[in-house]
């Protein structure tokens, strides 16, 4: 595949040296140039200094021909015009953008974006995942359906400790998929399972009913 | 008219004022309130702190209820990502969007944007003065 990063930070460096691992041609525009030397200093010819914002730029790496572009720079403008000027001026058939206010997240998809990954939202999840009171953790979304993973620690404080899978009142179409007990091996829930205080319950859930989930399992 | 301008600078301050005299209801919205500075003392609209790439920022200050909103910050992207915001979310009857760069001017502007390319403006009348003259 033919990937085009726009943004050579931290975020595109490590994303451009992922890529390049996996064995696909990648290419970095950035505009700053001793950024850009640093980068073809280290890996190669794989970074053009320019705006990645600007449909010139973007003819002269031949986005034409490129599968995706990925924009990571660290300003949601910028990410969602170069989405923008790849989709309608090159016809990329899939772009992905970083944005870091996480209300942009359906604005551009509004707006004709593929995919948008939410650093402060990952971050905030990741932290929370560490934080031993909160219940429940987001772990993955499924965007074109709607649906998220979470997990879902049972604690002392559930009310749900003890009783059986039958017993859960679930909201619509949420499904168990797993339980990593404190002890031993992890299994797939049936009916008839105790939620055991310690387990850990990976579940899948539409998105709109993630509070719901979490009151069906911790019982609060 | 009730009319919202993003971007305090030498054109929205002036354009606000402009407006304000002709008795429009004028809010200019900045992210830097030292830019307030270039408004006259005599405007009577309101001038408002505020990240116009955000949409709560953009509901405080009433994009909601305007007939007209015009971005004129310095950044390009930051001028197309309000207006689309103003267009697409809220549905603000007339968007006018201020593009330096010609490229991305006519992309928008073909996208359904009503943009205006100072760039491309200024080198043509400045071509016809030249050329008028000689």
């Amino acid at each position: 595949m033919y990937i085009i990063v726009v943004g050579g930070g931290r975020v595109g460096y490590y994303l451009l040296k992922a890529l390049l691992k996996e064995g696909h041609e990648v290419l970095v525009i950035e505009k700053d140039a001793r950024v850009c030397k640093t980068i073809t200093d280290e890996l190669g010819s794989v970074c053009t200094r320019g705006d990645g914002c600007e449909a010139a730029t973007l003819a002269d790496v031949g986005t034409g021909r490129a599968d995706m572009l990925v924009a990571v720079t660290g300003d949601d403008e910028d990410n969602l015009v170069a989405c923008q000027v790849a989709k309608h001026k090159h016809n990329v058939p899939r772009t992905i953008a970083r944005i870091r206010n996480p209300q942009n997240a359906p604005l551009f998809k509004k707006l004709g974006v593929d995919v948008t990954v939410n650093t402060t939202d990952i971050i905030i999840e990741v932290i929370e995942h560490e934080v031993p009171t909160h219940p429940v953790t987001e772990l993955f979304t499924l965007d074109e359906q709607g649906l998220i993973i979470v997990d879902v620690k049972i604690t002392e404080e559930s009310a749900t400790a003890g009783k059986m899978v039958k017993d859960l009142s679930l909201p619509k179409e949420s499904k168990l998929a797993l339980i990593i007990p404190h002890e031993g091996a992890a299994h797939v829930p049936a009916a008839q399972t105790t939620l055991q205080v310690g387990d850990q319950i990976i579940a899948v859930t539409p998105s709109q009913y993630k509070e719901e989930l979490e009151k069906a399992l911790s019982g609060v | 008219m009730k009319v919202l301008i993003m971007g305090c600078g030498r054109v929205g301050a002036r354009l606000a004022s402009l407006l304000d005299e002709d008795g429009h209801q004028v809010t200019v919205l900045d992210n830097d309130t030292y830019s307030f500075r270039r408004l006259p003392p005599s405007f009577s609209g309101t001038a408002l702190y505020g990240n116009g790439t955000d949409e709560e920022a953009l509901k405080k200050a009433g994009i909601e209820d305007v007939d007209i909103f015009v971005a004129l910050t310095q950044g390009d992207n930051r001028n197309v990502m309000s207006c689309q915001i103003a267009k697409h979310v809220f549905k603000v009857p007339r968007v006018v969007c201020r593009i330096y760069d010609p490229l991305r001017e006519e992309m928008y502007n073909a996208l359904g944007l009503e943009t205006l390319s100072p760039t491309k403006i200024f080198a043509q009348m400045l071509r016809e003065k030249i050329e008028g003259e000689g």
